[in-house]
């Protein structure tokens, strides 16, 4: 927005410095995100850029932190770099089995949430869905109920019911708490769902089930997916009821950073999180792609 | 058409009257849109639903005297509170003490009356393993081995333990206990920790709340101003934070605000500070604050957004051209048009500062800590179980009614992500 022709000094400066607050809220926001970038290349044990990476001296950058990401855990981590030492470092380095249960107890907690939660959406969005307003609002209570006391309710239950220290276990307690997150995103791409669509289709003999598979599904695709994002990165971030009902084996990339925090703070840590951080930028890249491909579907271009 | 309608029923083909025919279609509508939310309802009812159920169950009911030390407390129940022990009780607690100490659950049962009466576990395990050996009369023998077993406060205290079911964990949970005569007091102003921490808890929120919505105004306020291709661009700075691992933005914060981190190192590096003045930013109450802010900010900045998004520049400009002063336009035009986006950013971030839990516990301190800590140390360090779930009950019942709040003012379904 310029500034208008009848702005006063006094007004003109106001604007500068509001365009300043604004840099320095947004500076605030992004600054400790990029700046543990170049953190975690460094050569020293340190969490401060060393003299050498001021002067932007090679000697001063390394992979080493990376590298111990790969070598952390593995029973012979100096040998030759071979098929062996990789196999090795696949089945013993601590990280890497992290990030292997992270993707397991990731992918199948997504599945259940993104079915279970897509299903209930479309009822949801039905016009004569009953009590909506009080089911919406249960459904939606995972993600309001501080984390910690879903985690004290779900460690009583699962050492009643023999859940805790299973897979299983963090997976359903996973899929609770992704589900708020499918059903809104999936319930926004509903409100402008044009419904005489479904109704032609039934019109023209498609069954219901295909009717959804041709008709409805394809259009609301990009919110089922966002949604799936969602519930993804939650379980992928998700510590707490991990420390509470996991076994002490059951290492997720979360709970080792956690460890790694709580313990001695090397910058492995900062490696990783560089790593979650790229992970971050690609969903986010693909939230904005399939944000586009909702609007031009709808017909609707950006301005 | 209206219900006078004074003609024969309107009648489908079928032969059903049409008003049936509509009533069964619209039943079967319903049914069918339940039928589609039925399996998640289901599914969260079990792991989500049941689990705090339990949960608020175990706040209430602790079995842990009653279950192991079946004599006495039947001679507990059989008499009125302040009754003096007598002989049959002495004997009843022996037999009970002996047969806990067998089965090894005597410290269980000491720990239980531990909450009561602080120190007396020990006393429960060391009488516990002497006790087969006592011999009648054990209102002699017992307070023989150890005078405290004739302390009227330790069966003050046991009675209240006996009882499985009772409101002791709150009256705990809001620093409360009950005096000899079962009236209810204040503990000792030593170990008054609760309700401090609730009030630092509520305050902490508010105050994150509040700058929460000073920083966010305005940036929402340029993001809604810009051409969307611009805006656009710049909401990728709100965005990625909020899409970023919480884990790792607190790690963030750590390498920049500690000790021997990035601005510490920076203000020594550029004579600011001396070596050993570097300023103590994280472990404490400014760390927690510091990064909650960041990790919430998103939460009022994009519903303020979208609110700011909505409103028409026509009437600003039309306060303008009929005289206001600029200051004015805002405050009379421009600021009511936001509240609906104030108001749902504002008890969004309240509601998930209230319970939050990693962000002290990493970066917190001991000044940083909020009451979801102290649940955390109930579960995990004292193992009071049944006191961690009091004080999340009352936590629960503190968001349950921002929730409700949140729900009547600004409407779940109107919530967006992104």
């Amino acid at each position: 927005m310029p500034i208008p022709a009848y702005a006063t000094p006094l007004e003109r400066l106001w604007r500068h410095a509001f365009r300043l607050v604004c840099a320095l809220v947004l500076l605030f926001l992004i600054a400790p995100i990029i700046i543990i970038i170049p953190l975690s290349f460094n050569a020293e044990p340190y969490f401060t850029f060393t003299a050498r990476m001021l002067a932007l001296d090679p000697e001063g950058f390394s992979l080493r932190w990376y590298d111990k990401l790969l070598t952390f855990g593995m029973q012979a981590p100096e040998g030759p770099r071979d098929l062996a030492w990789w196999l090795d470092s696949w089945h013993n380095a601590r990280w890497v089995q992290a990030a292997k249960n992270s993707a397991i107890i990731g992918f199948f907690a997504t599945l259940v949430a993104t079915t279970l939660g897509t299903l209930a959406a479309l009822g949801l969005a039905r016009p004569d869905m009953p009590w909506r307003r009080t089911i919406t609002a249960i459904l939606i209570s995972p993600m309001i109920v501080p984390i910690i006391i879903t985690a004290t309710g779900l460690f009583f239950f699962y050492s009643m019911t023999g859940l805790s220290g299973s897979y299983a276990g963090i997976i359903l307690a996973h899929a609770t708490l992704g589900i708020p997150f499918v059903i809104i995103t999936v319930t926004a791409t509903l409100t402008g769902f044009d419904r005489s669509l479904t109704r032609a289709a039934a019109s023209l003999g498609a069954t219901p089930a295909r009717t959804f598979f041709r008709i409805t599904m394809p259009l609301i695709l990009p919110g089922i997916i966002s949604g799936a994002l969602f519930a993804f990165v939650t379980s992928f971030d998700e510590v707490v009821v991990v420390l509470f009902i996991a076994a002490p084996d059951q290492q997720t990339i979360p709970r080792q950073m956690w460890n790694g925090i709580r313990e001695q703070i090397s910058p492995s840590i900062l490696a990783i999180a560089t790593i979650l951080v790229v992970v971050s930028i690609l969903l986010l890249t693909t939230m904005e792609l399939l944000r586009r491909r909702s609007e031009r579907m709808r017909g609707l271009a950006p301005q | 058409m209206t219900g006078a309608n004074p003609g024969p029923a309107a009648i489908t083909v079928d032969g059903v009257p049409l008003r049936v025919a509509l009533a069964r279609a619209g039943r079967r509508g319903r049914l069918r849109a339940f039928l589609l939310v039925a399996p998640l309802l289901a599914f969260i009812l079990v792991s989500f639903v049941v689990p705090i159920g339990q949960m608020l169950f175990r706040s209430v009911h602790n079995p842990a005297f009653a279950a192991n030390m079946p004599r006495i407390t039947a001679w507990f129940a059989a008499t009125r509170p302040g009754t003096g022990p007598d002989e049959a009780a002495f004997a009843a607690l022996a037999a009970d003490l002996a047969e806990a100490a067998r089965a090894r659950t005597i410290g269980v049962v000491g720990t239980r009356v531990n909450y009561e009466m602080a120190g007396t576990r020990s006393l429960f395990t060391a009488t516990g393993r002497k006790a087969a050996g006592l011999a009648p009369p054990y209102a002699e023998s017992l307070p023989a081995a150890d005078r405290a077993w004739a302390d009227p406060a330790l069966w003050g205290a046991m009675r209240i333990a006996s009882r499985a079911l009772g409101p002791e964990f709150y009256l705990a949970a809001v620093d409360r206990t009950r005096a000899e005569d079962g009236s209810i007091v204040p503990v000792p102003p030593d170990r008054r920790i609760h309700l401090a921490l609730f009030a630092r808890t509520f305050a902490l929120s508010l105050a994150i709340t509040l700058i929460c919505l000073v920083l966010g105004f305005p940036v929402a306020h340029l993001l809604a101003t810009l051409p969307l291709r611009r805006s656009n661009l710049l909401m990728i700075l709100v965005l990625l934070p909020f899409w970023t691992s919480l884990l790792v933005r607190t790690t963030a914060w750590i390498a920049i605000l500690q000790g021997q981190g990035v601005v510490n190192s920076a203000l020594v590096g550029l004579g600011i500070l001396a070596e050993d003045g570097r300023l103590e930013m994280m472990y404490n109450r400014t760390g927690t604050i510091v990064a909650m802010l960041h990790i919430l900010l998103p939460f009022v900045i994009l519903p303020l957004y979208s609110v700011m998004r909505s409103i028409n520049p026509s009437y600003a400009r039309a306060a303008r051209s009929l005289g206001a002063t600029s200051w004015t336009t805002f405050r009379r035009i421009y600021l009511p048009q936001t509240l609906p986006g104030m108001g749902a950013g504002a008890l969004l971030v309240f509601i998930l500062a209230v319970g939050y839990y990693i962000t002290p516990a990493l970066v917190g301190g001991a000044s940083g800590q909020l009451i979801s800590n102290m649940i955390a140390f109930h579960m995990q360090n004292s193992l009071n179980w049944s006191l961690a779930a009091a004080l999340a009950t009352l936590l629960l019942v503190a968001v349950l009614l921002l929730y409700w709040l949140y729900d009547r003012l600004v409407g779940i379904d109107k919530m967006k992500l992104g």
